[in-house]
């Protein structure tokens, strides 16, 4: 067919897995190479598309945890057990082993540091990977710049064995402009003194900016979770233009 | 399952959006045939999963855009779209 008649399309290719890091018991951290790769803005994602021997397809899309600043690209999946793509992604790949990938993908769910202002990044389970790399790229940000756009963050996680890039986290959060927040949901240490419920309308109020800072604000994660919190977030007074969220899907 | 849980946002088809346009549409301002809303493309409803594409507007739940590959062709119904504004430099 025809090709050239159907102008844009992104072509799919071929990355390696350069690295594989384990990031919970639940995900792991996928660095690749991909040729030809055109730098992304922190919160894009791209395609994976794995086909089997028949020619049975399978295509999902997975959020870039890298900065726009780093040369490779880290994508981090959960794995949802019994399922047909994380799965193979978290147990199969290893280091060497191609990827088919398409991307970087979406101009809507993304942040750049120069847009200054306070920015406020709600993350449920894996929606915390775009945000990560919205983080990632703040930190890299000069002080004056970093000054200019202030990062509160609150992360949903079921447990603490479950918060994705912890050690991170916690080493961002000594930053005088990031503020980092989690909240546990299921299990918490025996001295656990942070949050012990899911996200509600005191939790966004105590953890964010206020509605008249007119923050930018990021929402991430399983879908009944994001739908929650930005209608939370607009009852609250924010902007609903300035609420962009970005659903995963179902929580399984 | 509620097929609510299985939305995802128009930003998710991103990629598919690029076998039909030219350039990335997910900042692009579309109006809403049936209601008048005016939204991000990357703020719209998705509901496809499989079949293709299908953007329904947040506002009123009317289908905006729907992408469909069939028979070795792309079919693009975009009935549902009064307006396309596409950012431009
Ligand atoms: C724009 C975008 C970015 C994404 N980025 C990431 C990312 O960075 N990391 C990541 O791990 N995932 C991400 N996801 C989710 C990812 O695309 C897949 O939906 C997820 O990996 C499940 O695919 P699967 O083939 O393993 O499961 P499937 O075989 O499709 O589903 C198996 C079972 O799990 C349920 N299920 C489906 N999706 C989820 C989910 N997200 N959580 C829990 N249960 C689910 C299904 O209902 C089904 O019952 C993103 C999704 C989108 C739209
Ligand atoms: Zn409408």
């Amino acid at each position: 067919m025809a090709r050239a008649a159907i102008p844009g399309r992104l072509d799919w290719r071929v990355a390696t897995v350069v690295d594989v890091r384990t990031e919970t018991p639940r995900a792991r951290t996928l660095t690749l190479d991909v040729p030809d790769w055109s730098a992304h803005k922190a919160g894009q994602h791209v395609d994976v598309r794995l086909v089997a021997e028949d020619g049975y397809q399978a295509q999902r899309s997975y959020s870039i945890a890298s900065a726009p600043e780093e040369s490779s690209v880290a994508l981090t999946i959960e794995r949802i057990d019994a399922a047909e793509v994380s799965p193979y992604l978290c147990d199969v790949l290893r280091v060497g082993d191609g990827l088919e990938v398409r991307g970087p993908i979406g101009g809507y769910f993304v942040w750049d540091v120069m847009q200054a202002g306070p920015l406020f990044l709600v993350a449920g389970g894996s929606g915390i990977v775009p945000l990560m790399a919205m983080l990632r790229h703040h930190a890299r940000a000069s002080e004056p710049t970093r000054a200019e756009a202030p990062v509160k963050l609150l992360y949903s996680a079921r447990s603490w064995d479950d918060v994705i890039y912890r050690e991170e986290l916690e080493r961002l959060a000594d930053s005088p402009y990031v503020d980092v927040t989690i909240a546990l949901t299921r299990d918490a240490p025996a001295d656990w003194r942070g949050h012990r419920r899911r996200i509600d309308r005191a939790m966004l109020e105590e953890t964010g900016w206020p509605a008249s800072r007119t923050p930018r604000i990021f929402v991430c994660g399983p879908t009944p979770l994001v739908e929650s919190a930005a209608s939370l977030l607009v009852a609250l007074g924010h902007d609903p233009v300035h609420v962009r969220t970005e659903r995963f899907g179902p929580t399984g | 399952m509620q097929t609510e849980e299985m939305r995802l946002d128009g930003n998710a088809v991103a990629g598919s959006l690029l076998d039909v346009f030219a350039v990335d549409v997910t900042a692009a301002l579309a109006t809403c045939a049936g209601c008048g809303a005016e939204r991000l493309v990357g703020a719209l409803l998705e509901y496809g999963h499989g079949m293709g594409v299908v953007l329904r507007c947040p506002g009123c739940d009317a289908v905006m855009l729907r992408v469909v590959r069939a028979g070795g062709s792309v079919r693009v119904d975009a009935s549902g779209v009064s307006l396309l504004a596409i950012p431009s430099d």
